[in-house]
This record gives C-alpha cells, sequence and structure tokens, in this order.
C-alpha cells in the first residue's frame, strides 16, 4: 500500500473514533435490532429452526449437516457456487472497471446516460428476461443462428456453469459500476493534485492513487455481487444448472423435500457462506483509513479527452453497453413481436400487447412504486444508521447488526415469505383479517430482502468520510445528532442515493417473497402480474410489454436520482 | 337408512335456500392457472353470477397447498383451482377442502379410464387433459427431425440432446405423465423406457411452463407436455405440433372448495358456473384450449378440436390407478431427480456412447460387441428399488418430514444418487468397448 492515504490515516487515528456510546445511540440500536429480529430473524426462524432437528423426536442434532457433508450432490454444488461467484465478481469487474473509470476520470459527454444504461441489467424482470436472454444468446438465438448461417458454428454463451457466470457477471455488475463510481466521485481531488505534482500520472495515478482511495466501494460492490451470485437461484435455473446451492435449497423448500430439514440446512449453510464473505470483505478494508478531509471540491478533474483517446473510449463503452443491454433489446423487440420462434428476429411486429396490458398495468405500476420506495426509504435509514453505528460508536455487539442485516441477502425469498406466513398470519387485527394480508407486509418483506445492497452502499460512504470533519463540527458546540444531520448525512448522500437507487429498483422487480405474500389482484406488484402472464403462450407478448414498462419505469427513477446527486454536486454546500 | 333420507332432504333444502338466495361479495380462488385462462373464465362467472367479485391469486401448485397448509388458522380462501389431482389428494388427506354435490347434469362418471369427479366428493374435474410430445417444426425442420409417435420414438439417436421434460416433483401433470408410462409398461419396463429418452434429453426445467416456453422459442425441439400447452401454442400462432402417444391418460384438472371457506355459497356458484354448458364453452378460448368434461359442448367446438369421448385412440388409454400413484407419489418424484435430473450429464454421456455403438454395429455387426451394448442399457434401465419397496411404509415414510423414526431423506438420496452414478459410469465403459469392437 503505497500512497498518500496512508500518511492521512496516520493524521486521522481510528482511535479517536472511539468513543462511550450516548443514550441515544444505544436507543437507535436497540430500535434496529428489534426490527431485524422482528421482521427477518423469528420468521426465518420459524422455518430454519428445522434444520437442527432430529427425525422422529425433534430433538436438537446436528446429524442434518453431516448428511450434507455426506452427500456428493451437496458438496459438488457447494463448489460450483462458489466457483462461479468468485469467476462472476472477475467477470463483472471486467464489465464496470472501464466504465466507472472512464465516465469519472474523463470528460466524456453522456455520463449520466451510460451510469443509467449501465445500471438497467439489475432491472431484470422475472421470466420476460429470461426468455428474451435465450432468443438472443440461447443455444438457437439470434447470435447462434446468424453465426452458424455465416460461419457454420455455434457458441454455448449460455450452457452450463460458463453460461451462469456469463449471465451473472451481465445482470449484477451494476453492483461494482454504482458503488465504484459513488466512491470514485468521493475522492477529495487535492489528493490527485498532490500525485501529479509529484510526478505521477495516466494509468499509474489510478492504480497506486485514486483506485486504492475508492476501494470501500469496489469491495462494497464485489462483495455483494460474490454474496448475490451465491445466493441466486433464479439465474441458475433459467438455465437449467442445478447442482449450484441455492436451486437446490429453492427446489428442496418448494416441493419434494418440504418436509425434509435438508432444504433448511442448505440455506443455513447459504447463510453461514454469505455472512463471512461479508465479513471477509468488512476485514480487508478494516485497518485502512479511506477517508479524505476536504469536501465539495467537485472531486477528482476531468481530464478532456484527445481524438484518438475519445475514440477508444466511445468503442469500448459501446461494445460494453451493446453486450449487458442485448437482453434489454430483446425484450424490446419481443414486447412487439407477434411470433418469435427459431429466428433471428420476430416474424412481424405489433403494439397489441400493449394495448392488452394497458388496463391492468396502472395499478401494478403504481403498487411497484409505492413498494419499492418505501422499501428503499427503509433500506436507506437503516443502512446510514447501522453504518454509523459500526463505524462511529463503540457499541458492543454494532457488528452483529451489520452481520443479521447482511444475512437477509442469503435467507431464500421463500423462506422468508413462508416464515412471514407463519409469523404474521396468525396475527389477526380488529376486524379478523390476518396482518399478513396487508400490504405493509409485502413492504417489509422487500425492506429485508433489499436491506444488505443499501446498507453496503451506505458503509461505503461512511468510510470515506473523515472523522475530523464530524470533531470540528462538535468542537463548534453542534450536538451528535445535529452533526449527522448537517455534516454526516449530506456528506453521504451519494452513497445513500445509489444504496437507495439499487435496493428500490431490485425491489421493483423482486418476486420470490412477494409471490408468496401477495393476497389479492388490488395488492399486486408489477413483478406478480409478470409471473401471472408468463405462465401461457398468449402471455409472452404481454408479460415482454409489462417488462419493458417495468425497465422503463426504474430507469427514469434512476434518471432521475442521479439529476439529484449530480445538481447536489454543482450546488456549493451550505457546510462548508 | 331412514338417517341417510333425512340427511339428503336437509341438503336438498339447503342447496335451495343457497339457490333462492344469490351469492354475492368477493370469492377468492388459488388457482395455477394463467392469466390466459382465469380472465375470461373471470369475465363469463361474473356476468353469469352478478354481484360476485372473483379475485384471482396466482401460485403454483406447491406454493398454494403450501400456502392453504400455512394459513388453515385463519383462512380467507374459498376455492382450489388447478390441474394436478395429486395436489387435491393431498388437500383431501390434509383436511383442507370440503365436500359438495355438484348439481350440473350431463357430465358422465368417468373420461377415458379416469373418474372425473372425486369419488369422495372433495373435488371435481371440470376439464380434461392428455399428455404427450409437443415440437417445433421450424426446428425440426432445420435439424432435419422425423416426427415422433411414441414415447419410445424419443429415445432414439436421432433425438439426442433434443428433447425437454419438466422434472416431475416440480410438475404435477409431469409426475403423471411419468406415473402413466410406469403403470402402462410396468415399473421395470416403464423406468427403462423413461430412462431411455432420458438420455436424450436437453434439458430438465424446473416448472411446466418451461417446457413448451422453450419449445415455443426453438431453443429446443421436442417437449414432453400436456396438451393444451401445445393447443394454445398453436391458437397464438406458434408453428408447433403436438401427438398423443398411445400409452397415456386422459385426467380431470380440478376445482374443489376449501375448508371453512368465507363465501360458500360463491364458492359452490364457481363451481356450478364451471360445470354448467357456458362454463365449459369458455374453454375453447384460443388462450385455454383444454377439453371440456360435457360431451355435448364439443358440438359447438372448433375445427379440428381433439374430443376424448369420440376419439378411440384416447379411449383405450390404461386405465390409471390413482391410489397407487398416490401412495409412491414422492418415491416416484425423488428416484427421478436422483437418478436422471441431478445426474444427467453421466447418463448423457453413457447414452451417446451406446448410440455411437450402435451407429457403428449397424455398418459392421459384431456380436460380443452387440452382447456388452445389451449390457449397457440394462445398467442404465437398473433401479436401485423395485416395485414393492418403492410403495412400502419404510421407504415412503422418508419423505414425510419426521413424526417416525427410519431413514432420512437425505441417506436415501444418497444411495440413490450413488447407485445411479456408478451404473452409468458402467454402461458408458461397456458401450465405449463395444464401439472398438465394432469398429
Amino acid at each position: 500500500m503505497g500512497g498518500p492515504h496512508v500518511s492521512l490515516a496516520l493524521a486521522a487515528p481510528r482511535a479517536r473514533a472511539r468513543r462511550t456510546a450516548t443514550p441515544g445511540q444505544i436507543t437507535l440500536a436497540l430500535g434496529i435490532a428489534a426490527f431485524l429480529a422482528l421482521f427477518l430473524v423469528w420468521p426465518a426462524a420459524t422455518v430454519i429452526y428445522v434444520a437442527f432437528t432430529e427425525r422422529g423426536g425433534g430433538a436438537f442434532t446436528l446429524v442434518n449437516f453431516v448428511d450434507f457433508f455426506r452427500t456428493d450432490l451437496f458438496l459438488r454444488s457447494f463448489w460450483n457456487s462458489f466457483y462461479v461467484s468468485a469467476m462472476a465478481v472477475a467477470g463483472a469487474s471486467i464489465l464496470a472497471l472501464p466504465l466507472a473509470y472512464i465516465t469519472s476520470r474523463f470528460a466524456f459527454r453522456g455520463t449520466v446516460l451510460i451510469q443509467t444504461l449501465g445500471f438497467l441489467p439489475l432491472i431484470m424482470p422475472p421470466f420476460v428476461g429470461a426468455v428474451a436472454m435465450q432468443l438472443f444468446f440461447g443455444r438457437n438465438g439470434s447470435a447462434n443462428l446468424l453465426l452458424d448461417d455465416w460461419f457454420g458454428f455455434k457458441i454455448a454463451f449460455m450452457e452450463g456453469l460458463n453460461g451462469v457466470i456469463f449471465v451473472q457477471s451481465i445482470h449484477y455488475f451494476p453492483f461494482i459500476l454504482i458503488n465504484l463510481s459513488a466512491a470514485l466521485r468521493n475522492i477529495d481531488g487535492a489528493m490527485e493534485e498532490a500525485a501529479q505534482n509529484l510526478g505521477s500520472s495516466g494509468f499509474r495515478l489510478f492504480r497506486r492513487i485514486v483506485f486504492p482511495l475508492a476501494m470501500p466501494g469496489y469491495i462494497a460492490g464485489a462483495s455483494l455481487v460474490f454474496v448475490k451470485v451465491f445466493d441466486d437461484l433464479a439465474t441458475p435455473l433459467l438455465l437449467n444448472v442445478k447442482d449450484m446451492l441455492a436451486p437446490q435449497a429453492y427446489l428442496r423448500v418448494t416441493s419434494i423435500g418440504i418436509a425434509d430439514p435438508m432444504g433448511y440446512v442448505i440455506s443455513v449453510v447459504l447463510i453461514v457462506a454469505s455472512v463471512a464473505a461479508m465479513a471477509l470483505s468488512a476485514l480487508a478494508t478494516r485497518g485502512i483509513d479511506y477517508s479524505t478531509v476536504q469536501r465539495g471540491g467537485g472531486g477528482l478533474a476531468r481530464r478532456r479527452l484527445r481524438p484518438y483517446e475519445s475514440a477508444l473510449a466511445y468503442l469500448t463503452v459501446a461494445l460494453i453497453l451493446l453486450l449487458v443491454l442485448a437482453p434489454h433489446v430483446g425484450l424490446l423487440l419481443l414486447s412487439f413481436s407477434t411470433v418469435w420462434s427459431f429466428s433471428p428476429l420476430p416474424d412481424g411486429y405489433t403494439t397489441a400487447h400493449y394495448a392488452r396490458i394497458f388496463g391492468d398495468s396502472s395499478l401494478y405500476i403504481k403498487n411497484t412504486l409505492i413498494y419499492a420506495s418505501m422499501a428503499g426509504l427503509i433500506d436507506v435509514v437503516l443502512g446510514t444508521a447501522i453504518a454509523y453505528l459500526v463505524l462511529r460508536t463503540r457499541l458492543i455487539g454494532r457488528d452483529a447488526l451489520d452481520w443479521a442485516a447482511s444475512a437477509a441477502l442469503a435467507v431464500p425469498g421463500i423462506v422468508l415469505g413462508i416464515g412471514y406466513l407463519r409469523a404474521f398470519y396468525g396475527v389477526k387485527l380488529w376486524d379478523g383479517t390476518p396482518l399478513a394480508a396487508l400490504w405493509i407486509v409485502i413492504v417489509l418483506a422487500l425492506a429485508i430482502r433489499r436491506l444488505p445492497y443499501a446498507l453496503r452502499a451506505c458503509y461505503a460512504a461512511l468510510q470515506q468520510i473523515s472523522v475530523s470533519l464530524e470533531e470540528a463540527a462538535e468542537n463548534l458546540g453542534a450536538t451528535k445528532l445535529r452533526t449527522v444531520r448537517r455534516i454526516v448525512t449530506p456528506l453521504m448522500m451519494g452513497g445513500i442515493l445509489a444504496g437507495f437507487v439499487t435496493s428500490f429498483a431490485t425491489a421493483a422487480v423482486e418476486l420470490s417473497a412477494t409471490l408468496m405474500l401477495v393476497q389479492s389482484n388490488s395488492d399486486a406488484p408489477l413483478a406478480y402480474g409478470l409471473y401471472v402472464l408468463m405462465q401461457s403462450a398468449a402471455g409472452r407478448g404481454p408479460g415482454a410489454a409489462l417488462g419493458v414498462i417495468a425497465v422503463v419505469l426504474v430507469a427514469v427513477c434512476t434518471i432521475l436520482s442521479h439529476a439529484v446527486i449530480e445538481r447536489g454536486r454543482a450546488m456549493p454546500p451550505a457546510g462548508h | 337408512m331412514h338417517r341417510l333420507l333425512m340427511l339428503s332432504l336437509c341438503a336438498a333444502l339447503v342447496s335451495t335456500v343457497a339457490l333462492a338466495q344469490a351469492p354475492t361479495g368477493k370469492v377468492t380462488v388459488i388457482t395455477s392457472f394463467a392469466k390466459d385462462v382465469t380472465d375470461p373464465v373471470k369475465k363469463a362467472f361474473e356476468a353469469a353470477a352478478p354481484g360476485v367479485t372473483l379475485e384471482v391469486q396466482n401460485r403454483n401448485t406447491n406454493a398454494g397447498v403450501k400456502y392453504l397448509e400455512e394459513t388453515k388458522a385463519n383462512n380467507q380462501v374459498d376455492l382450489f383451482w388447478a390441474s394436478a389431482p395429486d395436489a387435491f389428494e393431498v388437500l383431501k388427506g390434509k383436511g383442507l377442502l370440503q365436500k359438495y354435490a355438484p348439481k350440473a347434469s350431463g357430465i358422465p362418471e368417468k373420461i377415458g379410464q379416469f373418474p372425473i369427479n372425486d369419488p369422495a366428493g372433495f373435488y371435481f374435474g371440470f376439464a380434461a387433459s392428455g399428455y404427450g410430445i409437443m415440437w417445433n417444426e421450424r426446428y425440426a425442420k432445420a435439424n432435419k427431425l422425423p416426427d415422433p409417435k411414441e414415447w419410445q420414438d424419443l429415445a432414439k439417436p436421432v433425438y439426442y440432446d433434443h428433447v425437454s421434460i419438466a422434472a416431475p416433483s416440480r410438475s404435477g401433470t409431469t409426475h403423471l405423465t411419468i406415473e402413466a408410462v410406469l403403470q402402462g409398461e410396468g415399473w421395470a419396463k416403464g423406468w427403462g423406457t423413461v430412462k431411455a429418452m432420458a438420455g436424450n434429453f436437453r434439458n430438465i426445467t424446473e416448472r411446466s411452463f418451461g417446457v413448451p416456453e422453450a419449445v415455443n422459442s426453438g431453443q429446443v425441439g421436442y417437449g414432453i407436455v400436456i396438451d393444451f400447452f401445445a393447443f394454445s401454442a398453436q391458437a397464438s400462432g406458434f408453428p408447433v405440433k403436438f401427438i398423443y402417444p398411445t400409452v397415456t391418460t386422459i385426467v380431470p384438472a380440478n376445482v374443489g372448495i376449501v375448508a371453512n371457506a368465507p363465501n360458500k355459497a360463491a364458492a359452490e356458484a364457481f363451481v356450478e358456473f364451471l360445470l354448467s354448458p357456458a362454463g365449459q364453452q369458455v374453454l375453447f378460448e384460443p388462450g385455454i384450449r383444454r377439453l371440456p368434461v360435457n360431451p355435448d359442448i364439443y358440438a359447438k367446438a372448433p375445427a379440428d378440436y381433439p374430443n376424448p369421448f369420440k376419439d378411440p385412440r384416447l379411449n383405450s388409454m390404461i386405465k390409471f390407478d390413482v391410489a397407487k400413484s398416490e401412495a409412491r407419489n414422492d418415491v416416484v418424484d425423488v428416484l427421478f431427480d436422483q437418478l436422471i435430473s441431478f445426474q444427467l450429464e453421466p447418463l448423457k454421456a453413457a447414452t451417446k456412447a451406446i448410440h455411437e455403438a450402435d451407429a457403428a454395429l449397424a455398418k459392421k455387426d459384431n456380436a460380443q460387441a452387440r452382447a456388452l451394448v445389451a449390457q449397457a442399457r440394462e445398467l442404465i434401465a437398473a433401479m436401485p428399488v423395485d416395485e414393492a419397496t418403492a410403495s412400502a411404509k419404510e421407504t415412503t415414510a422418508a419423505f414425510t418430514g419426521g413424526k417416525q423414526k427410519g431413514a432420512r431423506q437425505a441417506e436415501l438420496e444418497q444411495q440413490w444418487a450413488a447407485f445411479a452414478k456408478q451404473h452409468y459410469a458402467q454402461a458408458q465403459a461397456k458401450a465405449e468397448e463395444a464401439l472398438k469392437l465394432a469398429k
């Protein structure tokens, strides 16, 4: 580790952050703990405890875990999951690094556009996204039919584990892009200038100064990609890869092993592995201080590109976007196509699919917007609070909050859904309707499922803020609360928004937990509407149309929040 | 006798009262059917029963069963409406359905060999479906593949890597297809047929609709599906064809009233509507395309619509034993998963080796090689459990969750998986040896 940030780290030793906790902080921590216990730990425990029970008596046992390690299929699944996750992080980094670098370091037209478009892959609506992807990259998808026609060979884009890695890299690279971009924006331009004055420039400058300073963002994104791929079941199942851990848990819990402990044993393994990965990533950034004192200087200087550099940059960006947006182009084509079967392009085009969903979609859109934005809001509030407690206080057990919240990533949606029914269906309201029948329960489930995204973003943002700013405020007489409100939160805003956008966008297309909890059509979000349509041949076009609406909706919201970030940066910060 | 008379009188009285008071309000149905099926039915039903709103909750069959189970203490659902009769058997067994005697007339007792209504009166068939093979014509043309007629055809070398199926543990309808083959050909021979076909599988999807979707879009050529997936795809313009093999069965799709239904009157009205001529005719809609259970309705059917009551082929189908199927339900599913789904790679490798040896033998015969290939086929067909063991209490108890002590599910699964892996590896070795001899 070289570079000037090390000396900075010495100037702001970590020990200064460690002060005794105030009663307010303790209350906050207890409140968050209660929330997580009520809406995550308890519901999940009502389902998962089976993993530790003995057959026939229900007594506590670990024999089921012994079974896990005795079963070839589960061991094979474990290693496959591990391998695919690690490779997907590599693949996602290859896609994300150039985009983040080019858009943050250079005066590049359409940066907002690229960061929005580069974000779209995260919003792949369930089922239709898969169909569109198959139509493009499948064995008889457009790409392979054309390749076969012109050159007489096919590429197995979507076969086996490599297929999973390919699709997951495309699907989740935005996690790295978003978090890394937010981190790059937060770097003090003075660092870069200092390095330049000392003679560093170009790629060396990036490698030695800029990238290390943005490390929290990269680690936040990469760990999310790893854990998300490790726990994802939709993509492997769509590619018919079953010997991975998450699909095994899902297949067992939802069918043949519903009464058997093994499905829940796998869930426990998933949770432990995810928390371990998160803890490891936290450890990787723990001993180092990434904060810089200077704020509001507009971040890194954006260099103008020479013509050939500019061409190269455009080419890179275009190639990457072409690849990662192919599924969305496919989706768009599908939504306008009459029949598309075993041909590079659809047979004909129509707008009938949009007409068909016109009536239903406004309700779905309204519900989705309400649920996803409420979930996103809950997530950033909790995420900011947890990040603050972990990084700025010495409360005992603060790390447990972080881990519990991160574990949510690994609890399979279906397990959480069943857990919510078990925990809240018996609770009746004044008129006899079960608590679990209220739509707010869907919001809570979504918030819990997406909390880790917001948490990682907020955590990374806070890591980049120097404690001395807060101390300065407090020395000038500001209370803790006022300091958080006037200093910490505004400085974290980029990260908070990144967290909100990620949580919001992914919550908008979440299905697995919602499917269990939707009680009436009038409470149904878009993803549910998609699910209902995508079970029949005639529903494919309308389903794709609804998918396009979902993507456009989330994209518009993303552009808006980017605009807010940019405006916030353009205005001179009031606190300085 | 006297009591029975009183009871039926009471029942008649209650039903006339129910008829006299038109049902109103919201009636909630859990269904696995797609929007294309539920929307036209909802529209027609609400027109026929003014004042009633049909609230459709769409869940896949397994999730629906699970949902009713988890929420039974405070049940808010009136009806369960899905294809697979076994799901209804499970619900019946758990006391989650209530009895009802439909009044609709003109519906025979049986379709093919299958009773249309549950003999105990807990659920009622409203549409029939048969299982068969669906394929994409463009795909078949591009790959120059012949049209299949029987299940065994799909085991032929030309179809290697071109066939898809849903896992029977994930799809009630596929489970019935496999069970129909097992009952039609017998346990040992039936599994032989299934595994010979499976050697040609491109993939095994985890939801029923995954198969027709893949065939529709041309990613896979041939799919083993329930008929209406193919008929509704044809109605939507996809270039697909469908055929019923000889060994198949026609099974009803069902509706049942949930125990403690909050709006029982409206639930009964919905069942009556589905079985009425108006309700039966909705099944002809292009997005639905199921076979009505009222034979008279076929007079109004679109051209070339299959009629299970007339078609001699569909009538001569095997007698399907529901009790037998129910007893070994989980065992058949887990056997399929452990011997086929999760061992697909070794199974395909062995099958490919056999196909290659066969091709070589066709050019140059060799008795010793022929014997080796036959042995390889036997190795693939071999089963870790026989029919009696599969239905025996000791085996089935492993899958019920654990009230009694006994073998754990994971133990049995590991044994079966290891058995399959070993046998497929041996089969591959034998077939490769045969290939060397035949060359």
